[in-house]
């Protein structure tokens, strides 16, 4: 059974529709981003969850019991808020025991739990802190163990690692999904970092303009985009995006004056201008195949791999990203043979961003 | 403000120290004046040198005052406890109603709910005169002329909007998301308002208790109206020092030193409660 299931939920603030149709199944102890660029609802979404607000449409069962009329105390959550929310006045001790506290535990077990979670966070030698006395990261690491300390059934996390520096962010990044094994919690985490959903989830969700656009592991999110949208927000370098134009047979593509081959036949689009896109890993440079021949316009090098600016002689401009060992970098200006994999190219529906898939026209039609 | 030379440290120095001089002369003056008699006050020029008397305070404690006419009975000492019933009670009811309100105000969007609250605030725009001469036909009808009672409902007046427009700014600006975190961690909204929402906003509430408390002290005109002599509060019985015989001036300054320490000693004490709030950085640093 799923843990946490959301029934076509769909939140408006007045006018606004916030939330629409949401639906998922989360199943017990595991973990899912939610990830989205920032005011696409994703702490809205947390907060109806947790409780703190209400869905204008549709309703969400944890356990299988309907969550609507439970208050947010009657809900067995922890949360870890992207401001911390830390109570100011009181230490840092008293922040994490506070769910212990509220389930009227005796003193010797509340000492022990806190402690405990402070260990693992490395925070116990500021349990009596206030939190004014604490550093960002100290508040963040605070913020989990409250969210962690009474061993929740369901732990919302919003994007606690926004507000951390970018060494520690990395830190925890390596941390957190060992910890959160150990909470055996079910996570929703939500991130707008593409690099920590990938770390992190089982599965994403790509939450786009108030709806999920695709729910998947991060394999499939990032080797099937569902939409040109979450092609661009996974990756980086970003993938190349171009118009290109189907030929009959449905198995080549192409770009201005280039043409490139296709995985599959996609027949049932032939004629049909799409938008292309290939990710700057799936060039290569080889003369295999139907290769493009191609001027080297800039050279990046970025950590273990080298980003190239590529213009080919048919005016099409493109990034290639190649692994920097065992290849001599080319010089800019130089020329180059690019070959495109075929089976990474994925076409987009040009006015839809839907990803098109290979086939016949009749297998389109069903 | 590292830069600061010596010339400007002594010319800082200076300017407060005039306004001080300014604003707590009279004060000092009226302390002055409550150990002297009547003549050594109105000699002219006035002097510093005298011969301290506590007569003017044995009076107002005793309630009897010796003049040239003969004994007179002054209620002070009775009007001062009336002071401190009315504005201590106006003040305890304000916070009762108007914390609760404040919160719901500041947390709760509702119909009408900002024309409530702006009502509730223009009642301190309208003179007290305008409210008193139907009030007092209705507190005459209702019984409740000249009870405290009575009076500490007409100080809801000018306690009221005050508490709630100033502790409502404060629970503005506690970040929903920690009573959110509190309620979370499993307590009631109850539990949250008293633990989280109340203390977060200490330092606001003793401000506003305390502004109220003054306001209420200093209150004239409803107490003159509504209330008869056993009923008034020290800003009214004090008139009653303009005798046939003459202004007692100093008993009046007697008087008023009385009757300035209670909020004194007040203010003094409010005055960490108000310090206290202001180093809680709440959220993110």
């Amino acid at each position: 059974m799923a843990h946490l299931e959301l029934k076509s939920i769909g939140k408006s603030f007045r006018n606004n529709q916030v939330l629409k149709d949401l639906s998922l199944a989360v199943e017990t102890g595991e973990i899912l981003v939610i990830f989205g660029p920032s005011g696409t609802g994703k702490t809205v979404l947390l907060r109806l969850i947790a409780g703190v607000e209400q869905p204008s449409d549709g309703s969400l069962a944890i356990d299988g019991f309907d969550m609507s009329g439970i208050p947010p105390e009657r809900r067995n959550i922890g949360m870890a808020f992207q401001n911390f929310a830390l109570f100011p006045h009181l230490s840092a001790y008293e922040n994490i025991a506070s769910p212990l506290r509220a389930r009227g535990e005796r003193q010797a077990a509340i000492d022990d739990r806190v402690h405990g979670v402070a260990r693992l966070l490395k925070i116990d030698h500021v349990l009596s802190h206030a939190p004014r006395e604490l550093s960002n990261g100290q508040k963040q690491r605070t913020a989990l163990a409250r969210a962690l300390a009474a061993s929740p059934k369901l732990l919302l996390l919003d994007d606690p690692l926004r507000n951390v520096d970018a060494k520690l962010r990395f830190e925890m990044r390596l941390e957190l999904p060992r910890l959160l094994r150990t909470a055996g919690s079910t996570v929703l985490y939500v991130t707008q970092d593409y690099k920590e959903a990938m770390a992190l989830g089982d599965r994403i969700a790509v939450l786009e303009n108030g709806s999920f656009v695709q729910v998947g592991t991060p394999e499939e999110i990032y080797a099937q985009p569902a939409t040109l949208a979450v092609a661009r927000l996974f990756g980086d370098p970003t993938i190349n995006v171009a118009e290109a134009t189907i030929s009959a047979s449905g198995l080549m593509a192409s770009i201005g004056h280039e043409a490139i081959e296709l995985g599959s036949s996609y027949a049932g689009h032939a004629g049909k201008t799409v938008a292309v896109g290939i990710r700057p890993e799936a060039v290569r440079l080889s003369s295999s195949g139907r290769s493009i021949e191609a001027e080297v316009m800039a050279v990046t090098p970025l950590n273990e791999r080298i980003v190239l600016l590529l213009k080919s002689t048919g005016d099409l401009e493109f990034l290639a990203s190649l692994p920097a060992a065992g290849i001599n970098a080319p010089a800019p200006a130089s020329k180059v043979r690019a070959w495109f994999d075929p089976e990474r190219v994925h076409l987009f529906d040009r006015e839809t961003g839907l990803r098109l898939r290979p086939g016949r026209a009749e297998e389109q039609a069903a | 403000m590292d830069h600061t030379s010596t010339f400007e440290k002594i010319v800082r120095g200076v300017l407060i120290a005039l306004v001080l001089v300014f604003f707590l002369f009279p004060i000092f003056w009226i302390v002055l004046m409550s150990f002297q008699t009547n003549e050594t006050i109105l000699r002219i020029p006035p002097s510093f040198f005298f011969e301290p008397t506590i007569a003017n305070y044995q009076a107002l404690i005793t309630g009897t005052l010796k003049t040239a006419a003969g004994n007179l009975d002054i209620a002070f000492m009775r009007n001062l406890g009336n002071s401190i019933l009315l504005s201590t009670a106006a003040v305890i009811l304000s916070l009762l109603l108007g914390v609760p309100a404040a919160y719901a105000f500041a947390r709760f969007r509702f119909r009408l709910g900002e024309d409530i609250a702006f009502t509730l605030l223009s009642f301190r725009f309208a003179p007290p005169l305008l409210v008193l001469l139907p009030l007092s036909l209705y507190f005459k009808q209702l019984g409740l002329t000249n009870t405290y009672f009575g009076l500490v409902w007409v100080y809801q007046l000018i306690c009221l909007p005050l508490i709630l427009w100033i502790v409502r700014g404060y629970f503005e600006d506690i970040s929903p998301d920690i009573e959110h975190a509190y309620r979370i961690a499993g307590n009631s909204w109850w539990k949250t308002f008293r633990k989280i929402a109340i203390p977060l906003a200490r330092p606001g509430i003793a401000a506003a208790g305390l502004l109220a408390f003054i306001f209420a002290w200093n209150n004239f005109v409803f107490a003159l109206i509504l209330a008869s002599a056993d009923k008034q509060p020290v800003t009214v019985g004090a008139l009653a020092f303009v005798t046939a015989s003459g202004i007692q001036y100093g008993q009046i300054a007697a008087a008023i030193v009385l009757s300035i320490t209670p909020t004194l000693a007040l203010a003094l004490y409010a005055q960490r409660y108000l310090v206290e709030g202001l180093s809680l950085g709440a959220v993110k640093g």
